[in-house]
C-alpha cells in the first residue's frame, strides 16, 4: 500500500505544480503587459494573446509537417535523399496493396453509412414525440474511446473451438442459425468489415446529433408551404428537408472522411493490423515506431494528409461562402 | 383572417394531425430497434464484468438474466495492489495517470485558445482573418503528419546546419511531453469554436468597455471570459474526452514509459495479454469507459452544444 502512495502520489503533484505554474505565468504576463498604456498597449496585447498559439502551432504543426514532408524522400535513419523510392514502394510493394485495398474499403464505405444512417435517425427523432433516452443510448458509444469500443466489439465476435461454449454473441447466434460460427477475426476480407461496423457503431450517434439539430433548424413555415404544395414523405425529403440540411450532411461526411482517414485505434486494438486489417494510419505508426522507418512512415502521412486536403479545401470554401452569407 | 388562409390553416392540421399519428409511432419503433440493438454489447461488457470467471467461460452473458450470480470479484482483483496476472498493483496507477494527463491537456489548450480567439475576433489587425482561416485550415492536418518531427524536437531539438533554433527539451516520456503535444493539437479547433462564439459577442458591450478605457486585458478577464462560460464548457467536455480517450499520442509520446502510460494505452496492451482473462479484460474497460460516460451523462447538454458550435452554423 505504501509502495503504492510513494509512487503515485509525486504524479499528482506534477500535475498540480503543472497547473499552478501555467497560471502563475499567465497572471504575471497579464499583470505587467496590462501596465503598459499608450500606443505600446495594442501590439503588446496582440503579443501576449496571441503568441502562445502561434508558436505552439509553428512548432507543433506547420514546423513538423513540413519536416514530415522533407523526411519523406529520404531514407530509414534519414541520412540520405532517395527521392521518389518511399513513394514508389507505398504504391507498388505487394504488401502495402493490401493496406492500401483496406483504405479505400474504409473510405467508400464508413463515412456514408455512418452519415446516412445518423439522416435516418435525424428524419425518425424528427418525428418522435419523445426522444431524449433512446437518442442518448444511440449517442453514448461516442463517449466510449475506440479501444474500449475495440474490447467490447472483440467480446462480441469471440469465438471458441467447435466443442465449446460459444461466450461471444455474435459466434453464438451463428450456431442458433445453424451456421458453424468461424474465428471471425482472422477471416479475411470479412474482418475489415467488422472492424467497419466498430466504427460505425461508435460514430452514428454524432451524426444523427449534428442532423437532428440541423433538420429541427429548417423553419417551419418552409415545410407548411411544401406541405401545402403536396409534397408528401419522400418527396418532401428529397424536395425541401435534403436540400435545407445538405450542407450540413456535407460537413458530417467530410468530418467522417477524415476520421476514417485517420483512424488508428480499432485496428491496433482489434487486431494490432495483423490478419489483412491494416489501414494506412495504422502502418504508418507500425513503420515508423516498429519498424524504425521514419522514411517510409513520413511517406505514408504525407499520403494520408493528401487525401485529407480536397476535404480541407472544400470545407474552407463553404466556410467562407457562409460568412459571406451572414 | 380571409377565407383563404383559414382554409390553408385547416388543411395544414388536418395534414399534421394525419403525418404525427403514422409517422409518430413507426418513428418511434424504429428508434428504439436501433437504441436497443446500439446497447447490447456494452450490456454484455458490464453484465460480464459483473459475473464469476467460471461463469464467463461456461456460457454467454446473456444467461446473467437468467441465473444472476453477482460478483464485484473481478472489480476487486483488478483494484488489488497485488500483483494481477502480471501486473504490479493492479490497474489503479493507470487511472491516475489518466487524469493526471488529461486534466492539464484539457486546461492548458482551453485557456490559450480563449487569449488567441479573443485577440483575432476582437483586436483585429491586417491580416489577421488570413490568420484565422490559416488556424481553421491546420485543424484538419493529420496528427500522423506531426508526430515524428515532433518527437525529435522533444529528443534533439530544431537545428538549421549547425545553429540551434530550440534546444532538446528532454522531456519525452514524462507528463509535460504529453501535456504539450495535446495542447498544440487541440489549438486549431479549440481557436475555431471559441472563435464563432467569441466574435458574436455583442459589439456595443466592448465598444462601451473601449470609451471607458478598459485595456485589452481588463476587458478580457472582466468580460469575455465570464461570457464565454458556456462555449469554454463544451470545448472542456469535449477535450476532456478527446484526451482521456486517445490512443495515438499516447502510444507515441509516453516512449512505453510504464510509469506514465494511461490507462487507455495500457489496456490496449491487456486486450492482447490478458486475451483469456474476459473476467478482468471487462471490468478493466468498464472501469475505462465509466469516467467519459458519466461526464458525457451528466453535462450532456453541453457537450451537444460543444459539437454544434463546430458543425453547424
Amino acid at each position: 500500500m505504501s509502495s503504492f502512495w510513494s509512487d503515485n502520489l509525486p504524479k499528482l503533484g506534477q500535475m498540480v505544480s503543472g497547473i499552478v505554474i501555467f497560471l502563475a505565468v499567465l497572471a504575471v504576463i497579464f499583470f505587467v503587459a496590462g501596465k503598459a498604456n499608450g500606443k505600446k498597449q495594442r501590439p503588446l496585447a496582440i503579443l501576449v494573446f496571441l503568441g502562445p498559439a502561434l508558436v505552439l502551432l509553428l512548432f507543433g504543426l506547420l514546423g513538423p509537417a513540413i519536416r514530415t514532408f522533407l523526411l519523406s524522400f529520404k531514407g530509414s535513419a534519414s541520412h540520405t535523399w532517395v527521392g521518389f523510392k518511399n513513394y514508389q514502394w507505398l504504391f507498388t510493394d505487394e504488401s502495402m496493396r493490401i493496406v492500401l485495398r483496406n483504405t479505400i474499403f474504409w473510405i467508400l464505405f464508413t463515412p456514408i453509412v455512418t452519415t446516412g444512417l445518423g439522416l435516418l435517425l435525424a428524419i425518425l427523432l424528427d418525428r418522435m414525440r419523445r426522444e431524449s433516452v433512446a437518442k442518448s443510448l444511440i449517442f453514448m458509444p461516442m463517449a466510449i474511446s475506440f479501444v474500449g469500443a475495440s474490447i467490447i466489439w472483440k467480446f462480441v465476435y469471440q469465438y471458441a473451438n467447435p466443442n465449446q461454449p460459444q461466450i461471444g454473441l455474435m459466434s453464438s447466434v451463428a450456431r442458433h442459425l445453424g451456421f458453424e460460427p468461424t474465428n471471425w477475426l482472422l477471416t479475411q476480407p470479412l474482418n475489415t468489415f467488422l472492424l467497419m461496423i466498430i466504427f460505425v457503431w461508435s460514430q452514428t450517434g454524432f451524426a444523427m446529433v449534428i442532423l437532428s439539430a440541423a433538420i429541427k433548424n429548417v423553419p417551419a413555415d418552409v415545410m407548411e408551404a411544401s406541405a401545402l404544395d403536396g409534397a408528401h414523405g419522400w418527396k418532401l425529403f428529397r424536395g425541401v428537408t435534403f436540400p435545407m440540411v445538405r450542407s450540413t450532411f456535407i460537413v458530417v461526411l467530410a468530418t467522417m472522411v477524415v476520421a476514417t482517414l485517420k483512424l488508428f485505434d480499432i485496428v491496433q486494438a482489434s487486431t494490432g493490423g495483423n490478419f489483412g486489417t491494416s489501414v494506412l494510419a495504422n502502418e504508418m505508426y507500425s513503420e515508423v515506431f516498429v519498424r524504425y522507418d521514419a522514411g517510409r512512415g513520413s511517406a505514408m502521412a504525407i499520403v494520408l494528409f493528401m487525401l485529407v486536403v480536397p476535404v480541407l479545401v472544400y470545407n474552407i470554401y463553404n466556410l467562407r461562402r457562409e460568412r459571406s452569407i451572414a | 383572417m380571409s377565407l383563404l388562409t383559414r382554409n390553408k390553416a385547416a388543411k395544414l392540421a388536418d395534414h399534421n394531425a394525419g403525418r404525427k399519428l403514422f409517422g409518430s409511432r413507426g418513428a418511434t419503433i424504429t428508434v428504439w430497434i436501433i437504441a436497443i440493438f446500439w446497447t447490447i454489447p456494452t450490456l454484455g461488457l458490464f453484465a460480464t464484468s459483473l459475473r464469476p470467471k467460471e461463469e464467463i467461460s461456461a456460457n454467454g452473458w446473456w444467461n446473467f438474466f437468467i441465473h444472476p450470480h453477482l460478483t464485484l470479484g473481478n472489480y476487486s482483483a483488478i483494484f488489488s495492489t497485488g500483483t494481477v496476472s502480471g501486473i504490479s498493483n493492479g490497474i489503479m496507477p493507470f487511472v491516475i495517470n489518466s487524469f493526471v494527463i488529461t486534466i492539464p491537456a484539457v486546461i492548458f489548450p482551453i485557456t490559450i485558445a480563449t487569449m488567441a480567439a479573443y485577440c483575432l475576433a476582437w483586436v483585429k489587425f491586417r491580416g489577421s482573418d488570413a490568420l484565422f482561416y490559416g488556424i481553421f485550415a491546420l485543424q484538419i492536418v493529420p496528427i500522423q503528419v506531426a508526430l515524428v518531427p515532433l518527437l525529435n524536437l522533444f529528443t534533439g531539438g530544431v537545428h538549421i546546419g549547425t545553429v540551434t533554433l530550440v534546444p532538446a527539451l528532454h522531456i519525452a516520456g514524462t507528463f509535460a511531453g504529453i501535456w504539450l503535444p495535446h495542447t498544440m493539437f487541440a489549438l486549431p479547433l479549440a481557436i475555431y469554436l471559441l472563435h464563432n462564439f467569441i466574435s458574436s459577442l455583442p459589439r456595443d458591450l466592448m465598444e462601451a468597455a473601449n470609451v471607458d478605457g478598459a485595456s485589452h486585458f481588463t476587458v478580457f478577464r472582466r468580460i469575455v471570459l465570464p461570457l464565454s462560460v458556456p462555449a469554454i464548457a463544451a470545448f472542456t467536455i469535449f477535450q476532456f474526452l478527446w484526451v482521456w480517450n486517445d490512443l495515438l499520442v499516447a502510444l507515441t509520446f509516453t516512449g512505453g514509459t510504464e510509469g506514465i502510460d494511461p490507462l487507455n494505452a495500457k489496456l490496449r496492451g491487456l486486450a492482447g495479454t490478458w486475451g483469456s482473462h474476459w473476467e478482468l479484460l471487462t471490468s478493466s474497460a468498464f472501469v475505462m469507459i465509466v469516467v467519459p460516460l458519466i461526464v458525457f451523462f451528466s453535462l450532456q447538454r453541453y457537450f451537444v452544444r460543444g459539437l454544434l458550435a463546430g458543425s453547424v452554423k
